[in-house]
């Protein structure tokens, strides 16, 4: 895997928020939210990096992070060797052709003013102004085709279509511009079981025939587990652990990637009856005032003092995972 | 007699392009102590028939056939009789944890008032007897923050105020509408094992409705799947799980994403969900359905036993034995 050049690497960024405390006098100082504190990836062409972790995690601010819809504090993205941050308002359209980004709620991430033609046409009106309007239609229907969508339905408008299929509109607006890289926000998270599973197939299916790198963002480790190849979890905005599928599910070396799995409920009377579930005691802190030290350690059933003093690191476990925990 | 009796239950909403049945011949018993899970999909109509019952159905909305509540038909009530029964015997946790509670009510406000008017207590008593429900579902200081108004608490400690106020007058049957929906799976967790624990001590029956079958897994004794406003199968969540008997029951297990199974692709229900006002005359499923032949769409199957399995009722014209094929495709 050394020898590949990763497309995408994401180095110690953060993203921060300066938000107004409560009560506060107004000359009182803003105080800073840490939604993404120092995470670090690679990614590489056709691969797909699962990220997981609870609402407030930080796990979509920093999928807006890389598409500058965030602009990161610090830190280092860089697309295809050039380091993004530095870049300017046209560096970023260019590279915006070639990420693209599919968001959790169908329906409000389509603009209800406009049909179906015009929805999954538009990126290509935008990045490619060269391209006739009978060369952009017939783009369109070749997409509509291809990510399950009848052509006639192309004078449509997004209401007159369910969750699953408003889901496929938004594919298919992603990938008409034939990106490298597709980030998907929890794109099934608001669909049915059956729906999710065709929506799943589809993103599996189109990545192979492309070669799409995929970053796929869920709260659920078990959807996960069907589509990445690597899986990053995080936790108040820091990195717990980041490992290849096979050694995340089979030797969780992370006491929240543990607690996380043993939460999943598992369709099976007998086994989910007899499972130890491991409850996390209590609520996330707060990102405005973390803990010290690890910070999962004021909830992680292991916690020794060493944790809330010594800085933390994801350091490698094995060659196959990278964890932030001190005892491992 | 069993607690909760529900007969032939109905829902009929009347729209301007006429009516739409969402909930057809639903018919199910609840003992004491016991949980029955009702999985569907959006629009299956599970949540239609609990709030039936509850005499919460929308104003275009009307209930038929019968829900008794010890001998009691629920659905036939005065109001003034059902506002006896619901928060007090019978309670109900919404889907909702944020819209469900009053913004501007206290916890305190909120949780006192049910015992005011079922229990005919005072403000104090009410009071002590809240903390000590909040307590019971781990607030942490719920002496202090009873005084809290909603907006002040977590998603996962939102759902535990609803719990315990639902729970607030002891009732016999909590009707729980996709109480964990809305949350993370770790908070999720701590909530399923604190109605577990709830329903051990209290001995309250369960209904739980849920798109989750791995909720109801751990959970439910019997489980009913629902599509289309009607009930595809019936039967011990053992047998269930185990031995599905229904297309649809099997192709939702087959989509499950899930961590024990190590296949790669998921088995994808083709189509989408169904439009409730344009429903095919026989089997709701039909038209997903990758058995459906044209006796499916025009003839309605009726809930029967399963074969051999007395245990389990199910709604198709298609023998179990034929069934098995696309089983195995679903379990590789």
């Amino acid at each position: 895997m050394s020898e590949r050049q990763p497309i995408l690497s994401v180095r110690d960024v953060k993203v921060h928020f300066q938000v107004k405390s409560n009560n506060a006098w107004p000359w009182t100082p803003k105080k800073t939210l840490k939604a993404v504190d120092g995470v670090s990836f690679d990614l590489y062409a056709g691969e797909t990096l699962g990220v997981v972790g609870e609402s407030g995690c930080g796990k979509s601010t920093l999928a807006r992070a890389i598409l500058n819809l965030h602009p990161a504090k610090s830190g280092e993205i860089v697309w295809m060797g050039k380091d993004l941050r530095k870049g300017t308002d046209k560096d970023w359209l260019a590279v915006r052709r070639d990420i693209q980004m599919i968001f959790q709620d169908p329906l409000a991430s389509l603009n209800p003013r406009m049909n179906i033609g015009q929805i999954i046409g538009e990126p290509l009106r935008v990045h490619r102004p060269e391209l006739s309007s009978a060369e952009v239609d017939k783009r369109v229907r070749a997409m509509m085709t291809k990510v399950g969508l009848r052509e006639q339905m192309i004078n449509r408008y997004p209401h007159e279509f369910s969750g699953g299929q408003c889901q496929r509109i938004g594919i298919a607006r992603a990938l008409i511009l034939e990106p490298k890289l597709i980030i998907c926000d929890e794109p099934v998270s608001a669909l049915d079981v059956s729906i999710q599973a065709q929506i799943i197939n589809l993103l599996k299916e189109l990545q192979r025939e492309m070669g799409l790198a995929l970053i796929f963002i869920a709260h659920d480790l078990a959807v996960v587990k069907h589509i990445s190849d690597r899986i990053l979890v995080m936790y108040l905005g820091r990195e717990m652990e980041l490992a290849e599928k096979h050694a995340l599910y089979d030797a969780p070396s992370h006491p929240y990637t543990r607690a996380l799995l043993s939460a999943i409920p598992i369709p099976d009377p007998k086994l989910e009856k007899s499972k130890q579930i491991q409850i996390l005691q209590g609520d996330l802190p707060s990102p405005i005032n973390p803990p010290s030290g690890c910070v999962f350690r004021t909830r992680c059933p292991l916690a020794q003092e060493r944790c809330g003093k010594e800085e933390i690191v994801l350091h490698a476990v094995s060659d196959k995972s990278q964890s932030s925990c001190l005892l491992v | 007699m069993s607690l909760l009796q529900v007969k032939n239950l109905g829902v009929q909403f009347q729209t301007p392009d006429g009516y739409v049945y969402a909930v057809n011949g639903v018919n199910f018993e609840l003992e004491k102590g016991q949980t029955l899970g009702i999985v569907g999909e959006s629009g299956s109509g599970k949540s239609q028939s609990v709030l039936a019952m509850m005499g919460l159905l929308a104003k275009n909305g009307k209930a038929s056939g019968e829900a008794l509540y010890n001998g009691q038909n629920l659905l036939t009530m005065s109001p003034k009789q059902l506002n006896g029964i619901r928060g007090d015997r019978v309670s109900m946790i919404f889907q909702d944890p944020m819209t469900s509670l009053n913004p501007y009510l206290t916890v305190e406000r909120q949780m006192t008032e049910v015992l005011q008017l079922h229990k005919g207590m005072t403000r104090r008593e009410a009071k002590k007897r809240a903390i000590e429900l909040l307590e019971a579902v781990r607030i942490p200081e719920a002496a202090r923050r009873i005084d809290m108004y909603p907006h002040e608490f977590s998603g996962g400690m939102r759902q535990r105020v609803m719990i315990a106020m639902a729970l607030l007058c002891e009732p016999e049957v909590l009707i729980a509408d996709e109480p964990t929906t809305a949350l993370d799976v770790t908070v999720q967790a701590q909530i399923l094992t604190l109605l577990k624990e709830l329903q051990r001590d209290f001995g309250t029956a369960i209904v739980m409705i849920t798109h989750d079958l791995g909720v109801v897994a751990g959970l439910c004794e019997k489980v009913m799947v629902m599509y289309g406003g009607r009930v595809m199968e019936y039967g011990k969540s053992d047998d269930l799980f185990y031995n599905p008997t229904h297309p649809y029951t099997i192709g939702l297990l087959g989509a499950l994403p899930r961590l024990d199974h190590d296949g790669d692709t998921l088995v994808s229900i083709p189509g989408n969900p169904p439009n409730m006002a344009h429903m095919p005359k026989g089997c709701p499923f039909s038209e997903r359905c990758t058995h459906a032949t044209a006796h499916c769409v025009e003839v309605l199957p009726a809930l029967e036993a399963a074969g051999n399995q007395t245990s389990v009722l199910r709604a198709c014209h298609k023998p179990v034995a034929e069934l098995q094929t696309i089983k195995e495709k679903a379990y590789v």
